[in-house]
């Protein structure tokens, strides 16, 4: 599904490495998860791969399906299947949260050569998904993300991820700022989500969420690198310890 | 500062190319309305309020020609319940124009207003009178004197549906000069629509008398001709516990130059001027607003937003006024502009002369480029690169356009704005 080889990233402004080499390969219907310590490369990973600018990549591939993701505008990598739900999503005054969601989902369609949803269906659609994840109709009549709560904000790009239905979706800390009643909503939309044809990338600091998002497979990121692999026990190794002593290990 | 010879020769030049219309009751105060002219003078870049924007166009005797621009759009607040009023090329429209009637509302025009007993006689030229002091305006007293028709509307209760001014641009030379005159008795209630080019010049005087209780709702849209130039003024005087609510929608036009002189006059007042303006290339608007609290427990509110790009120009002068006495003002003012490239500018200068001492008086003015946070946001879902700038610049004036009350007009307002952007995306 997502495959990354060898991926060397640097600060567009300045010259500094972010990236020193990663590769990863997710396969469909699997969840990885990166963890790390802060600084570690793994939100640049994920802005990297959806497109952000300010960044350089200078050596390395990222493939989508076989599609050179690099090479795509953030508009063309969403229409390819990509997903990545926000540590901060952005706030958009003036913007209904409904119009912006039918807006999206219409232009992926129509990239795709797909024909757009109407707007009965869509309503329909969305207001079924709004409602497992507890978002009333008035969060959707709001604007986007505007005074919306962390959890809100968490739920609502939930909602998105649900209403878009991505191939390959990335969480960037999801679970920042969110209560546990909160994580446990965000954790059972996710997992309502998992599906054969699906991978997902969960970047996490911490073990809690795993907990709710069970891994495959869990990463550890440190200084622009993968550095070690294992099982879900990975996860709770560093909840126990914390990375320093995994960081010993394979320095 | 001395007065030039210039501008005395400038000012002679054009009255002497105009002439009073008609006789009667209005006669008096255009005579008095070119004196004023004549001592004043007609506006040039030395004068303080015209640093920003050139006002030659606007005082010469002969306009630049303006195109007629066509293109297939309904037009605006086609969709609506109203009364309908059309001028072509300043030249009323009878056949185009529903019938003058309206329940609580006496509607005439100003040409056709001859007795001598008119209601009108009283206020004609009063509010802009008033309006030029302490800033001398010109292209108002000008309107004044030589205003060709315009409509007289007199409102004794609460209008069931809005009167709706059409203003046709189809002669490419027209320059054309209206005046309207608007009395709200004590507690009535009036919607007025206004869209439309109107003429290659336009010069518009809108005076509104808002009676104690009464409340005034006013939409615009100065649109479609890129050549077109406007000077236009609206002055409102309210009473006590009054309601006022201007939004002014401009997209395109070489020249726009919109004054709002506001003086809330009866306490528990409130006044409201919003505009929205999307300028592409050769284009310059001038928002010029001038808020005067002489009442006690008076609230009035900017909000002016413009978006610029490949060279346009945007202007605002906004000044609030409170007198001594006025306490308990709530005075709010905010002038920004998105500014889509490098080569368009805004020009804000805002201010606030404050006599009272127990007043809350807030104003702020910014410039700024699109979000690129909230730009990558929506590309990230999907949404392509040009439709997410325009959702984002729609987002920008979202907060003027929020101070139509009423939903339809708002909605009405939203789509065009839309459908001008995307049609700009090519």
């Amino acid at each position: 599904m997502l495959s990354i080889k060898n991926l060397h990233v640097k600060l567009e402004e300045e010259d500094k490495q972010i990236l020193k080499g990663v590769d990863l390969e997710v396969e469909a219907g699997k969840v990885h998860a990166i963890m790390g310590p802060n600084g570690s490369g793994k939100s640049t990973l994920s802005y990297v791969l959806s497109g952000k600018d300010g960044y350089e990549v200078t050596e390395g591939s990222a493939t989508l399906l076989g599609a050179d993701l690099l090479d795509m505008e953030p508009e063309e990598r969403a229409a390819a299947g990509l997903f990545l739900a926000f540590q901060y999503p952005v706030e958009i005054p003036g913007v209904g949260n409904m119009t912006f969601l039918r807006t999206a989902v219409n232009a992926q369609r129509k990239a795709r050569g797909e024909e757009e949803m109407s707007a009965a269906d869509f309503l329909k659609v969305v207001r079924a998904k709004a409602k497992d994840l507890k978002i009333d109709a008035e969060m959707l009549k709001r604007p986007v993300n505007m005074g919306f709560s962390g959890g809100e904000k968490k739920r609502n790009e939930i909602l998105q991820m649900a209403m878009l239905e991505p191939k390959m979706c990335i969480m960037d800390e999801t679970d920042s700022g969110l209560d546990v009643d909160a994580m446990k909503l965000v954790a059972e939309g996710v997992n309502a989500l998992r599906s054969e044809g699906r991978g997902f990338l969960v970047i996490t600091h911490y073990q809690r969420l795993l907990d709710h998002i069970k891994p495959d497979v869990v990463h550890i990121m440190a200084d622009g690198r993968i550095v070690k692999s294992g099982g879900p026990e990975l996860a709770l190794e560093v909840e126990n310890n914390g990375y320093a002593d995994i960081l010993a290990e394979v320095a | 500062m001395a007065r030039t010879a210039e501008k005395t020769n400038l000012t002679d030049a054009r009255i002497a190319a105009l002439s009073i219309p008609g006789r009667g009751w209005s006669v008096p105060a255009r005579e008095d309305a070119v004196n004023r002219l004549r001592a004043m003078g007609l506006p040039d870049r030395r004068d303080e309020y015209w640093k920003y924007t050139r006002p030659d166009t606007l005082t010469q005797v002969t306009p630049e020609p303006a195109a007629v621009f066509e293109n297939d759009e309904a037009p605006l607040f086609d969709g609506i319940d109203r009364v309908k009023i059309v001028f072509v090329d300043g030249v009323f429209d009878a056949e185009a124009s529903d019938d003058l009637s309206l329940e609580g509302v006496r509607i005439e025009r100003l040409a056709e207003a001859n007795s001598d007993l008119h209601w009108a006689r009283d206020l004609y030229g009063t509010l802009e009178t008033n309006g030029q002091t302490p800033v001398a305006r010109p292209l108002a007293a000008l309107n004044t004197a030589f205003a060709t028709d315009g409509m007289l509307i007199h409102v004794t209760g609460a209008a069931s549906k809005p009167i709706s001014i059409v203003y046709r641009h189809e002669s490419t030379t027209s320059d054309v000069i209206l005046h309207h005159l608007i009395k709200l008795d004590a507690g009535a209630e009036l919607t007025v629509l206004e869209n439309g080019p109107a003429a290659a010049r336009f010069n518009k005087v809108m005076e509104v008398e808002v009676g104690d209780g009464a409340s005034f709702h006013h939409v615009r849209a100065q649109g479609r001709d890129h050549e077109r130039r406007a000077a236009t003024h609206v002055f409102a005087r309210l009473g006590a516990e009054s309601t006022f609510k201007s939004f002014t929608l401009t997209v395109n036009g070489v020249m726009t130059r919109n004054d709002c002189v506001i003086e809330l006059t009866g306490d528990d007042a409130s006044a409201h001027v919003a505009g929205a303006c999307v300028g592409d290339g050769a284009f310059h608007h001038d928002d010029t607003v001038f808020v005067t609290h002489d009442a006690v427990n008076c609230e009035s509110r900017q909000v002016f937003k413009k978006v610029l790009r490949n060279g346009a120009t945007g202007v605002f002068q906004g000044k609030i006024l409170v007198k001594a006495g006025a306490q308990k003002t709530d005075g709010y003012q905010i002038s920004q502009s998105l500014l889509l490239d490098e080569d368009s500018q805004f020009l804000a200068k805002p201010e606030l002369e404050i006599y009272a001492d127990d007043v809350a008086c807030s104003h702020g003015s910014t410039s700024g480029a699109i979000d690129e946070d909230a730009l990558f946001y929506l590309r990230s879902r999907g949404v392509p690169l040009a439709e997410a700038t325009d959702m984002l610049t729609l987002s920008f004036l979202a907060e003027a356009v929020e101070e139509i009350e009423a939903e339809t007009l708002r909605d009405e307002i939203n789509t065009r704005m839309a459908a001008w952007l995307g049609r700009r995306r090519g």
